[in-house]
């Protein structure tokens, strides 16, 4: 039986992180029959984090993000074509060229893309960019090469706020418009968003939030400013969508496979459901297009844009492809992820938006500094750091064995107050940028957030 | 079996410095073990790991219920390894301006082959010899040559701060046997000494054209505004000794270490592409500094099942952690080729060794070439005479016999 498994054919659709760490740990674990990559970029994995950073800043060129490669992986690469199908019955992954791959197992690593301007005609003028793909890193930061007048930034989220950060260190002016309360709060909630609005206003940004763009204007095919819904009006010529992203499952429709706008829902070992809530036995998810169920968090299925759970999740997919029952393992890593912007690095253990309250643990926003601990119900559920990341591995054991919150300690840099405040967590639809960890389930904080929100 | 209480006499007792490996088997047995001083000592890995990333936990021994101000010195504060955040990240950030990211990312990188030509020297020194002792030879020499240049001391001087800093790490010898307040008393005129002396060199840069870290200390203070004449002392006499009082370890034991190992030696002769592996084997296996006397519990904290009072002193045995089966498969054999490699030998979280890459690449280029140049190396000595300190331990010699040097 073992031996089957690390024979046969496996298909990985998706070519980006997820699916080479996953290729690469299939062949570590001894997977020696039939591999084949699936993607519909044109070029060989490479990673995203740096474009909003030190590309945009100029100091890496977009090409030069390459993965590197941990071992070789031997699989049959196709590249620059896209996966239009699964025919679950026939066992095969149907490509745009018409090329059918039959499968013993498969892996779905199809990650997110960028959401679009909604309107397709402001969308298409020239200035008016998204940012997923190195292609768009490359293209953007030649235009901020050339010097434009002022840049939008059109959501806070990581992405819009990162984006803003890399203009602002250029010397460029910028307008960022959010439709939420502050930057950031979709992730980490208003408390901390009110810190990050402070942040954006003393490096210049032009901030504006509680805002939507109405319209993106143009003269002869190219941008020229933008409408706000409060009747104000900038002129710019780039404008960024940062409106989060959507996930790439739509080419799964007919599989049968649990796959909608959330993601593709799996089970902890990373199979996937399909449609009746059956789980699959040979078609794996790893990444951002998964959505996979955490004990921490009370099971809800979670759905994360986090480099570091693309590589675990990958790896704990790839292992159970290739291992019988017995030997598989679950994927109950604590979500994490980083940012760095305007300076600071932010980064963040657990899930944040899992909270009712959050306090300062270390530190202050004065010194900008700190440790932000968030509890759910009197439990530690996430913390938040800024310049302090090296403690984080902490309180990750803290969330980890549900420690209670408010923390009491007193430890290395004590904060000033140790009066939890409401994490103000908001309901996603007040966003314009999409959270980067979606709860699936009821979200903790709706009732304080409402109540909140007055003010 | 003795007591677990008395497991730190034992540790420091020289009569173990040789080996001192079972008696670390033994801490991890009883994980976190309780000292009749009232110390505790930890040696298991995880939990290592955890205590220097535990905010709790403070390197500041003036949190301790009983004061400890060994390392105060007058005119000369206690440098940034023993002092907390923000205090501590301030000047380590300060120190780092002229020697590593963001500011100097290059710096380390560039000194490869200045660091290779010094080696390189000293193996040509060698010529004619069918005896040396790898120590005085070599091992010593090239770190002290390195960290001269990089901070700008003259060379020359070496006489003078070697014995300073002898004195200086003699006081924090944690043996408890001997007569520990005469020799903090000299420890402490040996940092003021050397602090007024490198202080001095710093100050007679200023506006003065010089690559050295002393000069960037004075003449490019950044926007923090830069160091303190005492503050300057404190980290300058740090860099110095931990530059040249650790490395020197590093080499020799990788050396014995490798000689004890012929397989592994043969190994690297054949590809020299594992060596930075290898260094880190090393570093693991025989780690420099064996163990952290530094660290006090700000409030009571529970770990492995035992609660350590607030104020208490805690002493994290790297060397232990290293060889801790929970977490490396068959810790107690050399495995230049190991995956998944990472030990305590630099420790972790914000106190991380400041030297880290420096060390690394002295170390690789150190034993490159000596393997490729020294002709039949065998020890003439095993186990060898080891120097004094159980926290920065290694051999004080290291006699071998060589059949020749190669070109
Ligand atoms: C600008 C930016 C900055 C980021 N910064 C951070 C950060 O600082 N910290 C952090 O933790 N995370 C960050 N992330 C998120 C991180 O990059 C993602 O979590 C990670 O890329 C997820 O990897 P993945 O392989 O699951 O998906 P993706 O990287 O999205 O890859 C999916 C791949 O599948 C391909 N594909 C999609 N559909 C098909 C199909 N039908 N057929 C064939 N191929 C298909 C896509 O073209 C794509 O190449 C950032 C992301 C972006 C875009």
């Amino acid at each position: 039986m073992s031996d089957d498994l690390k024979s046969g054919r496996i298909v990985i659709v998706g070519a980006s992180l997820a699916g080479l760490r996953a290729a690469e740990t299939l062949r570590d674990e001894g997977f020696v029959g039939q591999l084949t990559m699936v993607g519909e970029e044109r070029l060989p994995p490479y990673d995203r984090p740096p474009l909003s950073k030190q590309v945009l800043l100029g100091r890496v060129r977009a090409e030069e993000t390459r993965l590197p490669r941990r071992r070789e992986v031997d699989a049959q690469w196709k590249l620059g074509v896209r996966a239009t199908g699964v025919d679950p019955i026939d066992q095969c992954v149907v490509l745009a060229n018409g090329e059918e791959l039959p499968f013993d197992r498969l892996l779905i690593a199809t990650g997110t893309r960028a959401r679009p301007w909604p309107k397709a005609e402001e969308a298409a003028l020239e200035g008016v960019f998204t940012l997923r793909t190195a292609e768009d890193a490359a293209a953007l930061a030649e235009r901020l090469d050339a010097g434009p007048r002022r840049v939008l930034v059109i959501g806070a989220g990581f992405t819009g706020s990162e984006i803003a950060s890399a203009c602002r260190e250029r010397g460029l002016a910028v307008t960022v418009a959010e439709r939420g309360p502050a930057p950031l709060i979709g992730a980490l909630g208003g408390a901390f968003g009110a810190f990050a609005a402070k942040l954006q206003l003393a490096h210049g940004v032009d901030l504006r939030c509680g805002v939507t763009v109405t319209a993106l204007n143009g003269r002869d095919g190219r941008l020229t400013g933008a409408e706000f819904s409060d009747g104000s009006r900038i002129e710019a010529d780039i404008a960024v969508v940062a409106l989060g992203a959507v996930r790439n499952t739509e080419w799964l429709a007919d599989s049968g496979l649990a796959a909608g706008p959330r993601g593709l829902a799996c089970d902890a070992g990373c199979r996937a459901f399909n449609m009746y809530g059956i789980v699959t036995d040979n078609v794996f998810v790893a990444g951002d297009v998964a959505r996979f169920p955490h004990p921490l968090f009370e099971y809800q299925l979670l759905s994360l844009e986090h480099w570091g759970n693309a590589v675990a999740q990958a790896e704990v997919a790839a292992h159970n492809m290739v291992n019988p029952g017995p030997q598989r393992r679950p994927h109950l890593s604590v979500p994490a992820f980083w940012s760095s912007q305007f300076g600071l690095n932010i980064k963040s253990v657990g899930v944040p938006t899992f909270s009712d309250h959050v306090v300062i643990a270390q530190g202050s926003v004065e010194e900008r500094r700190l440790v932000a601990v968030y509890g759910y119900r009197g439990r530690i559920t996430a913390a938040v750091s800024v310049n302090r990341a090296k403690w984080l591995e902490h309180y990750q054991r803290l969330i980890e064995t549900a420690a209670p919150f408010p923390p009491e300690w007193d430890g290395v840099e004590p904060p000033v107050s140790r009066t939890p405040v409401p994490s103000d967590v908001p309901d996603p639809k007040v966003l314009s940028h999409g959270p980067t960890v979606a709860l699936t389930g009821h979200l903790p904080d709706r009732r304080l957030t409402l109540k909140h929100w007055g003010g | 079996m003795a007591a677990a209480d008395t497991l730190f006499r034992r540790i420091t007792d020289y009569a173990n410095r040789a080996d001192p490996y079972p008696l670390y088997a033994e801490l991890r047995e009883h994980g976190v073990a309780r000292q009749d001083d009232g110390s505790y000592l930890v040696g298991t890995y995880h939990e290592i790991a955890e205590l220097f990333h535990d905010p709790r936990v403070s390197s500041d021994r003036r949190n301790r219920t009983v004061p400890d101000d060994s390392g105060e010195a007058p005119g000369i504060p206690v440098a940034f390894i023993g002092r907390d955040d923000p205090e501590h990240e301030r000047l380590r950030n300060m120190a780092m301006r002229p020697f590593g990211p963001p500011h100097a990312a290059e710096r380390v990188d560039s000194m490869h082959g200045e660091i290779a030509q010094i080696a390189g020297e000293l193996i040509d020194g060698l010529r004619g010899r069918d005896r040396i002792d790898l120590v005085e030879d070599f091992a010593y020499p090239l770190p002290v040559t390195v960290i001269c240049r990089l901070l700008g001391v003259p060379r020359e001087d070496e006489p003078r701060f070697h014995v300073w800093a002898e004195a200086v790490i003699a006081g924090f010898d944690p043996t408890p046997d001997s007569d520990p307040a005469e020799r903090q008393r000299t420890a402490m005129q040996a940092r003021s000494a050397m602090g007024e002396y490198l202080g001095e060199l710093a100050e007679s840069r200023r506006g003065k054209q010089s690559e050295d870290m002393l000069a960037a200390f004075v003449n490019d203070p950044g926007p923090s505004g830069g160091f303190t004449r005492p503050e300057l002392m404190a980290t300058s006499v740090l860099l110095l000794i931990a530059g040249h009082e650790t490395t020197v370890n590093l080499i020799t034991n990788s050396v014995l270490t490798l000689l004890r190992h012929p397989e592994a030696l043969e190994l690297l002769r054949d590809k020299p592409e594992l060596m930075p592996r290898a260094v880190e084997e090393v570093l693991r296996y025989e780690p420099p500094v064996q163990l952290l006397p530094q660290r006090t519990a700000l409030t009571d904290i529970e770990i492995a099942g035992v609660t350590i009072p607030k104020g208490a002193p805690l002493i994290l045995v790297l060397a232990s952690g290293n060889r801790d089966p929970r977490r490396f498969q068959e810790p107690d054999r050399f495995d230049p080729t190991r995956p998944d490699n990472q030990h305590l030998g630099f420790g972790s979280g914000v106190h991380s060794c400041f030297g880290a890459p420096l060390a690394r690449l002295e170390g690789q280029i150190a034993l490159t070439a000596l393997i490729h140049r020294l002709d039949g190396p065998r020890l003439l000595q095993d186990p060898p005479e080891y120097r004094r300190s159980p926290v920065l331990r290694g051999p004080r010699h290291l006699p071998l016999a060589i059949s020749g040097v190669r070109d």
